[in-house]
Parts: structure tokens; C-alpha cells; sequence
């Protein structure tokens, strides 16, 4: 049980996906101009990533190890993914609409998200059990709220701030996300 | 090499991706939701940029609305009269034409004919600017031209130019970002072919508005007199035209003292000056 909640703990803060291991930033750039919409996209992604995390490890264990074909991986984990998307998609327009219009057009965005593939993998190079697994998933999509929300914070007071022409926009962005990352990298002194 | 090492794995990935497309194939009939078919027929004749202009939270949402009767079928400001005749043969409906709208900010007040209360070094915003004292200008009504409108606007149809928000005409689509991010409340949609605007909103009596802007309204009511179907009348030291009675004849803004009430024209000229 401590074992679970120092794996996550250390995802979240020391190894965190977007700032430390670099997945997952095109929505972190792409979706982070507001707040609101940055907790949409992050809470899609907390909870197809967890999902995800499940699907994988019953594919690669139980179709991929038996058979031999383990480096079929990316391609069996991508098409995986897709399907669990849509088919997540689909249920929740059914029984939860509000989840639904919440969730909105970021579920089918992150079909190819990096990060989502990425934390399949991960789990998978790590050895981890099943519960491992879906404990890493979930809070690698925590660790993705934390990054985006901060900066989607960060960028809402840029909005109104007076930058210099040539720094605006992205330019900004992106000097800011490097300043989070590099704050983010004092975590990784910690020792759990 | 042994065929069947390619044999297995292809087989296996087929055989997944063969059950999975099932899967969904069933999984699609069973959670269907029910949906009247006009609203995706409706959402792509719309713009598609989600502006929000429409008052709903997006195209499809508006689309839904228009089929549950709540929105007209026009209602959608960017895609105009065009997309609405669309939207009303899916709907079976017949229009009633309604005039393009375009924003005017009702001020004239440019940095070289307006005075300073102090110096703002704040948030280039107009909303906080506004917290402080009303802004920089001394006059309480003008605009302060940080460009809170500028950044409302999807369509690129706003600026400031020397401290005063300016619309252009042909970008704009009468959604109303502009005129609900103003604090001061200085943007209107006016119909497209009423010429005759007053760019002025203060209320000050005209000695007072003398010494703050040369280009304010000081309510000398020379336009009431002149306009000859008696469009205008001054409420409050603002004269304020009746764009039903206005036939755009141009007599008020030619024997207007301070100049404030424009044409189109006028403002175009002036656009293109700058």
C-alpha cells in the first residue's frame, strides 16, 4: 500500500510526464489557455490513461506474451487505445451525457496522445503488476493535471500582462513551460 | 526463416483489430443515442468556429436548439443571412430577413483631443484600468483603449487606433464579444446601413466635456433642430438618433460643432488615413 502511494507520489511530483519526461506536450501547449478547458482535457486524460494502463496489460499478457509477438507492442498498444477511446466515447454519451459534454471534444483528441502510449509502455518496461499498473496510469494523469493546470494558470495572468511583440503568444509559452520544468527538476532530489 | 513467424503475428493483430471493429460495431447499436438527424445536418452548414456568438456553447449546441425551437434559424451572427436561408430549408421554415448588424464604439475621443487624469501604468486591460478611477482618461465615459474588445473578438475586426477601439465593418459579425467585454458599454451593434452614428457617450454638460475632450457630444442640440424627420433628440447633454425615423441624409454630422456624430464614410476615410 506505501509501496502504491510512493509510486505515485514520485509519478506525480519526481517523475512528472510532462515536465520531466517530455510526453504529452502538444495538448500541454495546445489546450492550456484556460484553466477550465486545461481540467477538461487533464481529466480525459487522467482517466483514459487509467483505462489504458488496464487494456494494455491485458493485451500484452495475455495475447502478446502467450504468442510470442511482443514486439508487435506499439502497433497492438496504438490500435488498443483508439478502440478503448471510441468505445469509452460511446458509453459515456449514453449513460452520463454530462460527463460527456464536459469531457467534449478532448476524449477523441487523445486517441494518439504520446503520453497515453507512453504510460502503456512504461508499465509494461517497469515490469509492474496489474494494480501497478493502473495505479502508475492514473497518476501519470494526475501528474499531467498538475503540469497543465499550473500553466494554464500561469498563462491566463500572462493574457493580461504587457510582454514585449516579439515574446508574445508562443514564444512566452514556451519560455514559461521551460521555467515550470526547470522548477519542477528540484523535485528530483527527493528521495522516496 | 519460418513463414509463420510473419504468419502470427499478422494473423494475431488482424484478428484483434477484426475484434475490436465488431466490438465497436455492436457497441454502437447498443449505446445509441437517439438524435434527430437535422442537428448534424445543421452543424455542417455552420461556420464551425464556435464562437459562441450565437449565445450556446458551440456550434452543435446551437444547432440543437434551433431543432428544439429555442434559437432562430439566423440566429447564428457569423454565418449570416447565407447559412440561415441553410439552416431554415433543413428546417422547413421561412425566414424573416433580418439586417446585418455591425459594431460601432460610440467614441471619439483619441489620445490627441482627450485629457489625462494620471498616468497608467497597470494591466493593459481595460477592465482593471477601469477600477482605478474609471481609467486614465478624464472623461468617465470614453474609451480607454487597453483593448479588452480587441481580444474578444475571434474575427479580427477590432483595434484601437490612438486610444480608441475601431471596428472594421467587413470583418465583423455582430456576435457581441466586444460589447459584453466593455466595461464602459461603448460598443452597439447598429444596423449595417444606418450611416448616422454619435460617437459619443457622455453624459457630462457640454462646459465640463469642453475641457476634457474636443471631440465629445456637448449637447448644444443643433443636430435635434436640423434633422429634418426628427430622428435625434438629447437625453442626458447626449444626443441619441432613432435609427428608425434616420434616413442617413448627413445634416447633423455636417452642423455638428464638435463633429462626433459620422458616417460610415467619415469613419472608413479615416480608417484608411491611418
Amino acid at each position: 500500500m506505501i509501496e502504491l502511494l510512493l509510486l505515485a507520489l514520485t509519478t506525480i511530483l519526481v517523475d512528472n510526464f510532462v515536465l520531466v519526461k517530455f510526453l504529452g506536450c502538444c495538448p500541454f501547449l495546445g489546450v492550456s489557455k484556460k484553466v477550465e478547458t486545461a481540467v477538461g482535457m487533464s481529466l480525459a486524460v487522467t482517466f483514459v490513461m487509467t483505462v489504458a494502463s488496464m487494456a494494455t496489460y491485458l493485451v500484452q499478457y495475455y495475447i502478446l506474451v502467450p504468442l510470442g509477438i511482443e514486439y508487435m507492442q506499439t502497433v497492438a498498444f496504438i490500435l488498443v487505445i483508439a478502440v478503448l477511446v471510441q468505445f469509452v466515447e460511446m458509453v459515456l454519451q449514453k449513460f452520463t451525457p454530462a460527463l460527456y459534454n464536459a469531457l467534449g471534444i478532448y476524449l477523441p483528441l487523445i486517441t494518439t496522445n504520446c503520453a497515453v502510449l507512453g504510460v502503456a509502455l512504461l508499465n509494461i518496461q517497469n515490469q509492474f503488476n496489474f494494480i501497478y499498473s493502473t495505479v502508475y496510469g492514473f497518476a501519470a494523469g494526475l501528474s499531467f493535471m498538475l503540469a497543465i493546470v499550473l500553466f494554464a494558470g500561469v498563462r491566463e495572468r500572462l493574457e493580461t500582462s504587457d510582454i514585449p511583440e516579439w515574446l508574445q503568444g508562443f514564444p512566452i509559452a514556451l519560455i514559461t513551460a521551460g521555467l515550470i520544468a526547470m522548477a519542477f527538476l528540484g523535485f528530483s532530489g527527493m528521495k522516496f | 526463416m519460418n513463414p509463420l513467424d510473419i504468419l502470427y503475428p499478422v494473423l494475431a493483430l488482424a484478428g484483434l483489430g477484426v475484434v475490436f471493429g465488431i466490438l465497436l460495431g455492436i457497441a454502437a447499436k447498443a449505446f445509441r443515442v437517439e438524435q434527430d438527424e437535422r442537428v448534424p445536418r445543421i452543424t455542417e452548414v455552420l461556420p464551425g468556429a464556435n464562437c459562441g456568438g450565437c449565445g450556446y456553447a458551440g456550434c452543435s449546441a446551437f444547432a440543437q436548439a434551433v431543432v428544439d425551437g429555442e434559437a432562430k434559424a439566423n440566429g447564428c451572427p457569423v454565418g449570416g443571412a447565407a447559412v440561415g436561408a441553410q439552416v431554415a430549408a433543413i428546417m422547413g421554415v421561412t425566414l424573416e430577413q433580418e439586417e446585418r448588424k455591425v459594431a460601432r464604439v460610440l467614441c471619439s475621443g483619441t489620445r490627441e483631443v482627450t485629457t489625462t487624469k494620471y498616468r497608467y501604468d497597470g494591466i493593459r486591460d481595460c477592465n482593471a484600468a477601469y477600477r482605478y478611477g474609471g481609467g486614465e482618461k478624464t472623461c468617465l465615459y470614453g474609451c480607454s483603449g487597453y483593448g479588452s474588445c480587441v481580444r474578444a473578438c475571434a474575427f479580427d475586426a477590432i483595434h484601437v487606433v490612438d486610444g480608441v477601439a475601431r471596428v472594421d465593418a467587413d470583418k465583423c459579425t455582430a456576435c457581441g464579444k466586444c460589447v459584453a467585454a466593455c466595461p464602459k458599454r461603448l460598443i452597439e451593434l447598429v444596423p449595417e446601413s444606418q450611416k448616422t452614428v454619435v460617437l459619443c457617450r457622455s453624459r457630462e454638460k457640454g462646459a465640463a466635456i469642453r475641457d476634457i475632450c474636443q471631440a465629445g457630444c456637448i449637447g448644444c442640440k443643433i443636430c435635434e433642430k436640423n434633422c429634418p424627420t426628427g430622428a435625434i433628440t438629447v437625453v442626458d447633454n447626449i444626443a441619441r438618433i432613432d435609427y428608425d425615423k434616420c434616413t442617413n441624409c448627413g445634416i447633423c454630422a455636417a452642423k455638428c460643432p464638435k463633429h462626433v456624430i459620422a458616417g460610415r464614410a467619415d469613419t472608413d476615410a479615416s480608417q484608411a488615413a491611418q
